[in-house]
């Protein structure tokens, strides 16, 4: 701003420092709750503070699991969810990137068409789909694998278009220049396209990686032994566990770990994420 | 370095109209050729089809008489600059202008050699480890420069190079380029719209408009005798005089009224267009110019008048000599100065 106003400062600040408070307050609430005993926390009043059961909870939950429902450690669910999230995420940005490229750059027969189908499939997300896709993984036993819970997952109009876009921004001299410097097609998307694309993947990583992530109702429904347990799917079975007091001190301690990954994730990409979303660097 | 032919070189973009329609040129070992005219004549597609950006509808272009219709651009030994330079964003210069001989794996030493030979000659040698965002646009134009000589080609292709530049670099980098040219020899074709660009750099130039070479020749040749209207109007700055009239009973040609009757070897009754350049009118004698405004150009003075008739017309008087808005200014064109065209064809008729 080029005026000073020290009221509007003072009121602009208090605005935001409330809504962080807002924010922020369900998060202290679940770390303080991951720090005490079972007891305290099924008495009231609950603890505004933290208490001295920290790394206990934690090991528990982490190396044993939450022994009223299924028992299987939360390492093996985060793992899980590491793998799928990963599988997820870098699988959309390479076919994305892909189909983009030859969208974008190949003259080739239906390449409207093509287009067009990828563009459709952004009005029907995972549930609309969810029961013929369930049948066609089940069709080619899928079931309680890797495979199953990343690649129906995989394909992606959203970073489809969003690569597509980036590329028509590219300058066509860029392409002909490489042309003439001797660079085949694929030479040009590994030299030229894709270092120039840095930030838009970057930003996709980190939005496809939270999306990976988190999802909850495909895991649910393709796997059925724990071991394939993704991390959300651990949180959630807990806190709806039937006929039993919940160790609120281990669901919220499961939570914590459940949110770190995203958290981690978003904070060391944050700078090539705001750049990849509102730079264009050519 | 070598020789470029085109041999009724033609190009439609499937559509009925032939953006380029026939072209024939022979290009000698190390000539300096510019292609000229206006925006949307067909230059970049000529000079693109050259390079083997874009397809050949008919005829043939050969590069060292080895016909390249359907050679891939890096197969015809060319390199290209851009207007807008396309350097590689992501690369430093060193990069961008070693990156067409790392894909023909030439060796990491030659490699060195070659750019360092090539950044000494173009003064970027400082600016080798930088991005092309860190540098000017001058720089970024020898660069661009850079990365066509490193790679020592049969044939340098400029599409308008200069036009992204402030005037002033744009007269410097004109200087350097032919300069460079001259002292590597390598047989270059060059487009502009820039007709001062044209004239001062070209060893012979293409004068094209709307997909038709108007005239090729040397710039003085074009500048003397200008074979069509159109290349009449184009090139020349201050642009020439153009009067419509017809040749007298006695085959003389009648200029404002009769103040100047030229005498031509034409038919009576002939429809005629005379030309003339701004700097070949004087003051004294003959036609009697209205002025209607003047320009100061310090070594120049423009005179905008009107003949008696009410046609239009521009005088080039030395930068000293100063008629005031209002006043009567005599004129007089110097002997066989008048250009004569054909009005309905536009084909040049000869002088006067
Ligand atoms: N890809 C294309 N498809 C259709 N028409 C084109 C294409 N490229 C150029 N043209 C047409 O060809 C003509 C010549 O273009 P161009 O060679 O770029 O002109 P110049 O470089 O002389 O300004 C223009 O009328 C332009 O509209
Ligand atoms: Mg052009």
């Amino acid at each position: 701003m080029v005026e000073n106003r020290p009221w509007l400062t003072a009121f602009s600040h208090l605005v935001v420092i409330l809504g962080v408070l807002i924010i922020a307050f369900p998060v202290w609430m679940t770390f303080v709750a991951s720090t005490h005993d079972a007891s305290t926390m099924l008495r009231s009043p609950v603890p505004l503070l933290p208490g001295p059961y920290l790394i206990q909870n934690y090991k528990e939950i982490l190396f044993q699991g939450y022994a009223r429902t299924s028992g299987i450690p939360l390492t093996i669910a985060l793992m899980n969810s590491m793998i799928m999230a990963l599988g997820i995420c870098i699988g959309k940005i390479l076919i994305s990137i892909t189909a983009a490229f030859a969208i974008v750059y190949f003259r080739f027969p239906f390449r409207m068409a093509a287009f067009w189908a990828i563009f459709v499939t952004l009005m029907l997300p995972v549930e609309v789909r969810i029961v013929p896709t369930y049948g066609v993984v089940a069709g080619l036993g899928m079931i309680n694998s890797y495979s199953g819970l990343i690649i129906p997952l995989i394909a992606s109009a959203t970073a489809t278009f969003l690569f597509r876009q980036f590329f028509l921004s590219v300058p066509d001299e860029l392409a002909e220049a490489s042309r003439v410097d001797g660079a085949g097609p694929m030479r040009f998307f590994v030299d030229i396209l894709l270092p120039m694309s840095r930030t838009t993947i970057a930003a996709l990583f980190v939005i496809q990686f939270i999306y990976g992530w988190n999802q909850y109702l495909w895991p649910l429904l393709v796997t059925n032994h724990e071991s394939f347990y993704t991390a959300v799917m651990v949180v959630a079975r807990q806190a709806t566990a039937v006929d039993a007091t919940p160790s609120w001190n281990l669901i919220m301690a499961a939570a914590m770990l459940a949110m770190l990954p995203p958290v981690l994730v978003v904070v060391f990409m944050q700078r090539q994420f705001v750049r990849g979303l509102v730079e264009t660097e050519k | 370095m070598a020789t470029v032919s085109m041999r009724g070189v033609r190009k439609s973009y499937g559509g009925a109209l032939e953006v380029i329609q026939g072209i024939d040129m022979e290009i000698a070992d190390g000539e300096f050729i510019v292609i000229v005219g206006p925006s949307g004549c067909g230059k970049s597609t000529l000079l693109r089809m050259v390079a083997g950006l874009e397809k050949i509808t008919g005829g043939e272009i050969a590069i060292d008489s080895r016909v390249v219709n359907n050679l891939e651009p890096k197969d015809r030994d060319i390199a290209m600059v851009f207007q807008n330079y396309a350097l590689y964003p992501h690369m430093s210069v060193y990069e961008n202008m070693s990156y067409g001989l790392r894909i023909r794996g030439m060796s990491k030493t030659e490699i060195d050699e070659r750019v360092k030979r090539a950044a000494g000659i173009l003064e970027i040698g400082q600016y080798l480890d930088r991005k092309p965002r860190q540098l000017s646009g001058g720089q970024r134009q020898r660069v661009a420069m850079g990365r066509a000589i490193v790679r020592e080609p049969k044939a340098f292709l400029f599409d308008e190079p200069l036009s992204n530049l402030d005037a002033k670099l744009r007269v410097q980098m004109r200087v350097e380029i032919k300069k460079l040219q001259r002292q590597l020899g390598v047989t270059s074709i060059y487009v502009t719209h820039d007709q001062v660009e044209a004239m001062t750099m070209a060893d012979r130039l293409i004068v094209m408009n709307k997909g038709v070479a108007e005239q090729i020749g040397t710039p003085i040749e074009v500048y003397a005798a200008p074979s069509t209207l159109f290349v009449a109007g184009f090139i020349g700055s201050p642009a020439m005089n153009f009067l419509e009239t017809r040749v007298s009973s006695d085959g003389r040609l009648a200029i404002d009224g009769a103040a100047l009757s030229p005498k031509t070897g034409l038919d009576p009754g002939r429809a005629v267009t005379v030309g003339i350049r701004p700097e070949h009118l004087a003051t004294g004698g003959g036609l009697d110019v209205q002025v209607e405004l003047v320009e100061l150009l310090g070594a120049d003075t423009l005179v905008h008048g009107r003949l008696s008739d009410g046609k239009s017309l521009v005088v080039r008087l030395p930068g000293n000599q100063v008629p005031t808005a209002g006043d009567r200014l005599p004129v007089q064109a110097y002997d066989g100065a008048w250009h004569l065209f054909d009005t309905e064809t536009g084909k040049r008729l000869g002088t006067a």
